[in-house]
């Protein structure tokens, strides 16, 4: 039956690449989520951010220095602990550390960012612009400095091993090991994502993020401190970038380059806003920008029969490379005109303009 | 005129009672300017309180104070006798005071129940919202006031008529027992503002609630208020009972000087045709032709109305002759000069004077200062510009000469348009556009919006340039309007201009009749097109 879609002219290459990509999603899945979460736990910066009106295109920057804080601050521990792992996923107190430094220097480099946004009421484009190349220059030199003495690797954490009952699930079982087989930084995104969700359009906060991403004038009228709830969002938001730059150096591999974050933290952006600033959306957006790298993966090593394979294989694999970024450029030109930003987004807020507009009608 | 002298609730509010919110000389500063002077009020137990005032008169500074979003300079405010401090909006809303503001403060994109407990959350747990009890309590309120809202309803779908009531809805929420609300009506129709007045007499018989009534319209105050206090200029000018006051009274209070709520316009001698229109034609932006063969003239000396229910084509008949929109057909002749489509710097030198009915939009650019706004027809010329440098002294001394000439109150020229109230805003527009030598003046819905000290300011500027040989095209959507300035008066009807009518020989009733069935009596009354833009 099928075979018979395969054999239509021109549209049975489609239905034939369609057949083979449902055959390997089980094998390249892992893959995929792989390269989806730093991408997505970028976004969940960008959504703490950009839902309270704060424009946020440093979470690159942000990512990037907690990429390098995770690596150095790990190597470092280890030259003093004892390596072993004492926890399960292969916690070290060296990685644990780094981690945790990690976060804190995301939050650090957040709470700059809220200071200018917030307080100075600076360009917050500018803001970002400025921690971006900033982080380039700082993790650039200091790595420089560091990689001369050579200093040994942590290591990284490990996948956890997912139950064999859920796996052995017939028909979806494949999805749960897939997202259920990654290190503690790969799982504390999922549950990021959904708790984040719930949180957003159940709970007190979020509500009172959306006043305040929406109409901070209204919010604050109803006794709500919009400079305090945009601090504390924004410095929150760094945890998300400070674990999107860990994952990098600590988990997905166990060293670091410059520039390693290599544009996922706008690519994070992209997906936020296909993602109609939700963290459920962000996180299917960055798993749909990331596909490419899965399938690459899965002509690279098992191409389908026939034409189709020779003709996927004969595509260069830079190709592929280049696809997320493709994708993410169609996707957005399509999309950004429709998806709707919060209507405060980027805009400072300043109690003087109430002063200024109660002048008006005095 | 109202049937404030038959209302049992003047007798409600025996003065007796004591007060439940004063405010004791309460005295604001701005740089340059004192907003409040010395302000004393005081509101009962369920009354409906009226402030009343011009635009910028410093009501909405004295209700800033009140709510905690602006800090007095001297003075006190003491609740139920005893003095408080406000410290913001919160503490505020604490004391059950609320506020439902000019501008709305709704959040569009969310719901009506997440607009209403916003800030005052009913939690099920530390971390979630009670949703169930919230709709509960709304609907519970809604249906005391008669009126069912959906919670679910998202805010950017209602009406401003309902979103008005949301609002009054989220101060009952806080249960407060002052309701302050800045200019209401502002923005609703006529049976919008009876059924908001309803709701208001219900809540303060039935729950006692207090409220004080800012306005500048004086036939709503007379209406709804059970006692009135006038400001002008930052001071308390006088209280009133509504039984016991008109509108003259109170006009006079607020302006300082007898108002003439209708200008004596006096006779009119009109010369030589300054500006004729033949055969116009005019489409608008789809395309679609809105001005039909429409002719007329006006003479110099003489001020013409044209009549029409929005929609009519007049905002289209009156952008082509100003050179913002082409003309399809016919033509434009201005003291026998030919000026169809010409640019409107063109007409500008020719004498051309142009009042735009949205002041925001074209009349001015609110982040300008009041010196470049002032200078905007001519800052490319001589004395405002030396070749390519713009000439500062001139420029402000200039400005400075208008603002004291048309009375705008403003701290100084340099401040932004955007700070100014919406009467010295389109003071100032006016400022710019009668100054100089002028052949005619467009003036499109000049007073929409305006309090009455300012609208007659502006039509007595009108009749002045009259006076002075100027030709006047007046375009109003309200009838009263047209008839107390015009001499000739035109009505627009589905684009064709039906009749011309001597103002002094016809009347409300039949200008009306024209506006809304084109003069054809066989025909039943059509509703206007709506759909223009």
């Amino acid at each position: 039956m099928i075979e018979l879609l395969y054999d239509i002219p021109i549209l049975g290459f489609l239905f034939q690449f369609v057949g083979y990509l449902i055959e390997v999603l089980p094998i390249i899945a892992p893959t995929i989520i792989g390269a989806a979460t730093p991408i997505a736990l970028g976004a969940m910066c960008g959504f703490m951010n950009e839902r309270s009106g704060v424009v946020n295109i440093g979470i690159e920057g942000m990512m990037l220095t907690a990429a390098f804080v995770a690596w150095w601050v790990a190597s470092l521990t280890a030259q003093v602990l004892p390596g072993d792992p004492i926890g399960p996923m292969g916690m070290s107190p060296a990685l644990l550390v780094g981690l945790v430094a990690a976060i804190a220097a995301a939050m650090l480099v957040s709470l700059v960012h809220a200071w200018l946004s917030i307080t100075v009421r600076a360009d917050q484009i500018i803001s970002g612009v400025i921690i971006n190349i900033f982080a380039v220059g700082i993790t650039g030199y200091l790595n420089l400095l560091i990689s001369r003495s050579a200093p040994p690797s942590a290591g990284q954490f490990r996948a956890w091993d997912a139950p064999a009952f859920l796996a052995d699930i017939p028909v979806v079982g494949w999805l749960f090991d897939a997202l259920l087989s990654q290190g503690p930084i790969g799982l504390s995104l999922l549950v990021a994502v959904i708790v984040m969700q719930v949180l957003l359009f159940r709970s007190r906060w979020g509500l009172r993020t959306r006043a305040v991403g929406e109409h901070p004038e209204a919010a604050e009228t109803v006794g709500i401190d919009v400079i305090a709830l945009r601090y504390r969002n924004v410095i929150l938001g760094g945890v998300f970038a400070g674990l999107a730059g860990a994952y990098l150096t600590i988990e997905f591999g166990n060293s670091f380059q410059g520039e390693m974050t290599n544009g996922r933290g706008f690519i994070a952006l992209a997906a936020l806003i296909f993602g109609r600033w939700t963290p459920l959306g962000s996180f299917g957006a960055a798993l749909l920008f990331t596909a490419s790298e899965g399938i690459q993966r899965a002509v690279r090593f098992g191409p389908p029969e026939g034409a189709l394979g020779d003709f996927l294989s004969s595509v260069p694999s830079q190709f592929y490379s280049a696809l997320p970024y493709l994708i993410t450029i169609i996707i957005l030109a399509g999309v950004v005109g429709r998806s709707i930003a919060p209507a405060a987004d980027g805009r400072p807020y300043s109690r003087e303009k109430r002063e200024k507009r109660a002048k008006a009608s005095a | 005129m109202t049937d404030a002298s038959s209302s049992p609730r003047t007798s409600d509010a025996t003065p007796e009672r004591p007060p439940l919110l004063e405010m004791r000389g309460i005295t604001k500063r701005y740089p340059g300017v004192v907003a409040n002077d010395d302000i004393s009020l005081d509101v009962r137990p369920g009354e409906i309180h009226a402030l009343l005032g011009e635009n910028g008169a410093g009501k909405s500074t004295l209700m800033n104070i009140l709510y905690g979003l602006a800090v007095p300079d001297e003075g006190e405010i003491l609740l139920n006798g005893t003095p408080i401090e406000i410290d913001g909006p919160n503490d505020a809303i604490r004391r059950g005071i609320s506020m439902v503001h000019q501008h709305f403060m709704l959040v569009p994109v969310l719901t009506v129940a997440e607009n209403i407990l916003l800030g005052d959350e009913p939690m099920a747990n530390p971390i979630f919202l009670d949703r169930g009890a919230a709709h509960a309590r709304i609907r519970e309120l809604s249906s005391f006031f008669g009126f069912e809202v959906d919670p679910d309803a998202k805010v950017e779908s209602l009406s401003v008529g309902w979103q008005q009531r949301v609002e009054i809805l989220k101060a009952l929420y806080r249960q407060a027992d002052i309701l302050v609300l800045d200019e209401p009506t502002a923005v609703l129709t006529p049976q919008e503002t009876r059924e908001i007045f309803t709701v208001l007499r219900r809540l303060t018989s039935e729950l006692g609630t207090s409220i004080i009534f800012i306005s500048h319209k004086l036939y709503e105050v007379l209406d709804i208020a059970d006692r009135i206090t006038v400001i002008r200029r930052g001071r308390v000018v006088g209280q009133r009972v509504p039984a016991e006051t008109d509108e003259d009274d109170l006009a006079e209070l607020m302006v300082g000087r007898e108002v003439q709520l209708t200008v004596d316009r006096g006779e009119s001698h009109p010369a030589d045709v300054a500006l004729r229109v033949e055969g116009l034609h005019v489409r608008d932006d789809r395309g679609r032709e809105v001005v039909h063969d429409v002719g007329f003239e006006v003479r110099a000396g003489e001020i013409v109305g044209i009549a029409g229910v929005a929609g009519n084509g007049q905002d289209e008949l009156v952008e082509a002759l100003l050179g913002l929109r082409p003309v399809a057909g016919g033509t434009v002749t201005l003291n026998g000069a030919h000026i169809t489509g010409a640019s409107p710097r063109e007409l500008h030198r020719r004498g051309i004077g142009f009042v735009p009915a949205d002041r925001h939009r074209y009349g001015l650019v609110l982040s300008f200062p009041l010196t470049d706004n002032l200078s905007l027809n001519d800052y490319y010329h001589a004395p405002f510009a030396r070749g390519l440098v713009r000439n500062e002294a001139e420029i402000r001394s200039y400005a400075e000469r208008l603002v004291g000439e048309y009375d705008v109150r403003t701290p100084s020229v340099t401040v932004d348009a955007q700070t100014l109230s919406g009467g010295n805003q389109q003071k100032l527009v006016v400022a710019r556009e009668f100054d100089g030598d002028l052949t005619l003046l467009v003036l499109d819905q000049p007073t929409r919006g305006l309090d009455v000290g300012s609208i007659e300011f502006i039509h007595r500027q009108a009749i002045a340039k009259r006076d002075a040989g100027v030709a006047v095209l007046r375009v109003s959507a309200e009838l009263d309007e047209v008839l107390e300035l015009s001499d000739r008066i035109g009505v627009m009807y589905r684009g064709r201009l039906v009749q011309v009518l001597d103002a002094r020989a016809t009347d409300r009733e039949e200008v009306g009749l024209l506006m809304a069935t084109g003069g054809r009596d066989t025909e039943p009354p059509i509703e206007a097109p709506t759909a223009v833009s």
